[in-house]
């Protein structure tokens, strides 16, 4: 009896207090609000923001509700994290493994790259690819075409768009490929595991991943077109490209800047890994007749990536927290459509504040859930 | 579950916000922002981060222009000194929140008097210091010259969290013309972006494009737009709540607008005192007992025109001198065909 008193008590005031602080300011709040005359509500989510938003991958225009143009925010700002994460990742392996080179120009290269990229604070890096490299590229129309057909110019990279048809047929096939390829490793799994047969799944998969959606072409009635970027003249001295898809400058410089940026502490993660599997292993691995490819997929990357992962999940979270100074070069995700702009117009700061907060709280937790998960799958799993 | 989720809501960000507010009470015929702004010995004003003309600070720190001039009049009227203004320079994002949660007392930094803003945000506007327009500026080496040889797909740079986002999707939308809004928080980013070549065009209130465009690489390379697609009222703002402070700054900039009516100026104001003229001596204290009214004293007003000096005054040393605006256009009196119009301090 008396331990449970023990033990409970002070978590007991703990609670109370936290409950007592929270509801002070609340009341607070609510005092201070009433006396100013604001009202507090979410009512203004289904009113039309009547402003208009630079870049969107959903249908938007100001005669759409506010609760749209958070939609808009939010998945630029979706849009701006994958890519980043995506680039990161692939920049920071390589980094990293660059840095274990016994190459000595590999070795200092990479080490320099790291240590330049993560000690300049971000918001700087932002505004130097934002306006140093903006200022540095050419007018649309004396743009030169890159691949011959897309344009690099300081209102944006215009590239050809796709124009589908029969775009769901492709995609069944490209689906039924995926299920194919995930038969086909259980068989191939299991061939190994009762008959000692190997079979070459990657090369199998490569072909079924080509294979079945050139069949949609060719029987599916599926089609593809490029749509062009062309230049049309806006006045006698500028140009745009119409046509095609703009990613618009702001967009780029930002991935840019983040995924420079956060690519630095990834390789770190990496090299942390790698480092921390024991040399034993891999002279075991080669003792027992593994070729050096089989050591690193089998043996060292397993144990590596349960020391990369945790580490490198804070990086992705940090990536997406940071690309909240998008708002800095006017690229439209979350914090300048919404806690931005809207904000603005209606002046509902508790409201959107908490809204934006709550968002960004809902992404990093599903980030660090998904790779939680990730990290779950690849630890070592005691029989 | 879902009251508790709004609350639950409310709570997180009302953190930010709630160490701002402070405990005022509303009295009925006394000010607490008044008291407050006594105790402290400065008026605490809100203005922009660098408007030419309007709200801009030199290497020393010193700010000038017209709604700097209206922080300093309340000064003068309820401390005596017209220099003793605490400046917090907001970005137009910042600047409401500044304002309600009792950051600054007043909002002077040219912010377009609307009917949501004055009704819902708990703000209230109390005059207009500053009529303007939204306009356009382009390249003169374009060749546009009116905003209707705009065609799809030009580009607009423009501020964040303005009257100005909406304006120019009312322009574009009703002349059928597709634009790509790029939208930055500060003007300095504006003024850059639009100088690379990022835009075709900048768009704001017209008197801060005459101003941004000295800030241009060549300024004189480029043009306003005649046209003007909205009416700008723009005027200093304060909290709601205290009808007191509300009447001293209203006040405040009525006596700068009245005293050039009455050609009364910083120079001549002590001899005014003996003019013939009853709304003249009202107007620098000598008769009447119109400072009572805000618990003031009976100079308030002779203060802001010695020290500050009349609107005129004011546009003269800030806007015109410096080359902005040196047509005073809508902002002169309306005796002169103006439509500058106060209402009779009496």
């Amino acid at each position: 009896m008396n331990n449970i008193i023990k033990r409970y008590i002070p978590q007991i005031l703990a609670i109370l207090f936290v409950v007592l602080i929270f509801g002070f300011l609340t009341l607070n709040a609510q005092t201070n609000m009433d006396n100013r005359g604001i009202d507090f509500g979410f009512g203004f989510l289904s009113q039309e923001s009547s402003f208009d938003v630079q870049f969107s991958l959903i249908e938007y225009s100001g005669s759409d509700s506010y609760a749209r143009a958070f939609l808009v925010g939010l998945l630029n700002t979706l849009l701006v994290s994958f890519i980043s994460i995506i680039i990161c990742t692939i920049l920071g392996v390589i980094i990293g493994v660059a840095r274990l080179s016994s190459n000595y120009l590999i070795k200092n290269s990479a080490a320099w790259y790291v240590e330049f990229f993560r000690n300049i604070p971000l918001l700087l890096q932002i505004f130097f690819w934002y306006y140093a490299a903006l200022r540095a590229l050419p007018m649309p129309e004396k743009a030169d075409a890159w691949f011959g057909v897309t344009y690099m110019t300081v209102k944006g990279y215009y590239i050809p768009a796709m124009v589908w048809e029969n775009l769901n047929v492709f995609l069944y096939c490209g689906l039924a490929a995926i299920i194919a390829i995930i038969v086909l490793r259980n068989y191939a799994n299991k061939l190994r595991d009762t008959q000692g047969k190997q079979i070459p799944v990657l090369l199998y998969s490569v072909g079924l991943l080509i294979v079945l959606p050139l069949l949609s072409f060719l029987l599916g009635g599926v089609s593809l077109e490029f749509e062009i970027p062309e230049l049309k003249k806006l006045s006698k001295i500028s140009y745009i490209y119409e046509g095609g898809i703009s990613l618009p400058p702001e967009l780029i410089a930002l991935v840019l800047a983040l995924s420079l940026y956060t690519s630095t502490f990834v390789a770190e993660c990496v090299r942390a890994g790698i480092e921390g599997v024991s040399k034993g292993q891999k002279e075991a691995a080669a003792s027992v007749g593994l070729t050096p490819n089989q050591v690193l997929k089998l043996v060292i990357m397993p144990q590596a990536l349960r020391i990369i992962i945790p580490p490198t999940t804070n990086q992705y979270l940090n990536l997406t927290k940071n690309s909240s100074l998008a708002a800095a070069i006017a690229y439209p995700d979350l914090v300048l459509v919404f806690a931005g702009t809207a904000l603005m117009q209606t002046g509902k700061a508790i409201e959107i504040v908490s809204i934006t907060m709550l968002t960004y709280l809902t992404i990093s937790l599903t980030i660090a859930a998904i790779m939680n998960w990730y990290n779950k799958k690849i630890e070592i799993k005691e029989k | 579950m879902f009251k508790l989720v709004k609350q639950l809501t409310s709570l997180v960000a009302m953190f930010a916000v709630l160490f701002a507010f402070s405990t005022e009470t509303m009295a009925a015929k006394k000010s607490k922002t008044l008291e407050n702004t006594k105790k402290r010995g400065f008026v605490r004003c809100g203005v922009s981060q660098g408007l030419p003309g309007f709200s801009n600070a030199d290497e020393s720190g010193n700010w000038t222009g017209i709604d700097v001039d209206v922080c300093r009049a309340v000064a003068a009227a309820t401390l005596g000194d017209a220099t003793k203004v605490k400046f917090t320079p907001l970005s137009a994002k910042e600047r409401f929140t500044a304002l309600t949660s009792g950051e600054i007392d007043i909002l002077s930094r040219n912010t377009t008097w609307t009917l949501s803003r004055d009704a819902d945000i708990g703000l209230t506007f109390v005059g207009v210091n500053f009529y303007d327009g939204q306009g356009f500026m382009v390249r003169k080496g374009s060749g546009i010259a009116s905003t209707s040889e705009f065609k799809n797909g030009t580009s607009v740079c423009t501020n964040l969290g303005t009257t100005t986002e909406l304006n120019m999707r009312d322009f574009f939308d009703s002349k059928g013309i597709s634009y790509e809004p790029v939208v930055f928080e500060k003007a300095d980013e504006v003024v850059a972006a639009y100088d690379a070549g990022r835009c075709d065009t900048y768009t704001t209130d017209k008197s801060g494009l005459a101003a941004q465009r000295t800030k241009l690489s060549a300024p004189d390379d480029h043009v306003v737009l005649p046209e003007t697609i909205s009416k700008e009222p723009l005027g200093p703002v304060v909290r709601q709540g205290d009808s007191v402070w509300e009447d001293i700054v209203r006040w405040s900039l009525n006596t700068m607008i009245e005293a050039e009516e009455y050609g009364v100026n910083s120079s001549n104001a002590d001899m005014m005192k003996t003019s013939n003229n009853p709304a003249i001596k009202r107007l620098v204290g000598a008769e009447g007992e119109l400072g009572a009214a805000f618990g003031l004293d009976n100079d308030w007003n002779l203060r802001i025109i010695k020290q500050v000096g009349n609107y005129g005054e004011s546009y003269k040393r800030n806007i015109a001198d410096t080359g902005i605006l040196p047509d005073r256009g809508p902002n002169e009196l309306w005796t002169k065909g103006g439509i500058l119009y106060v209402p009779p301090a009496r």
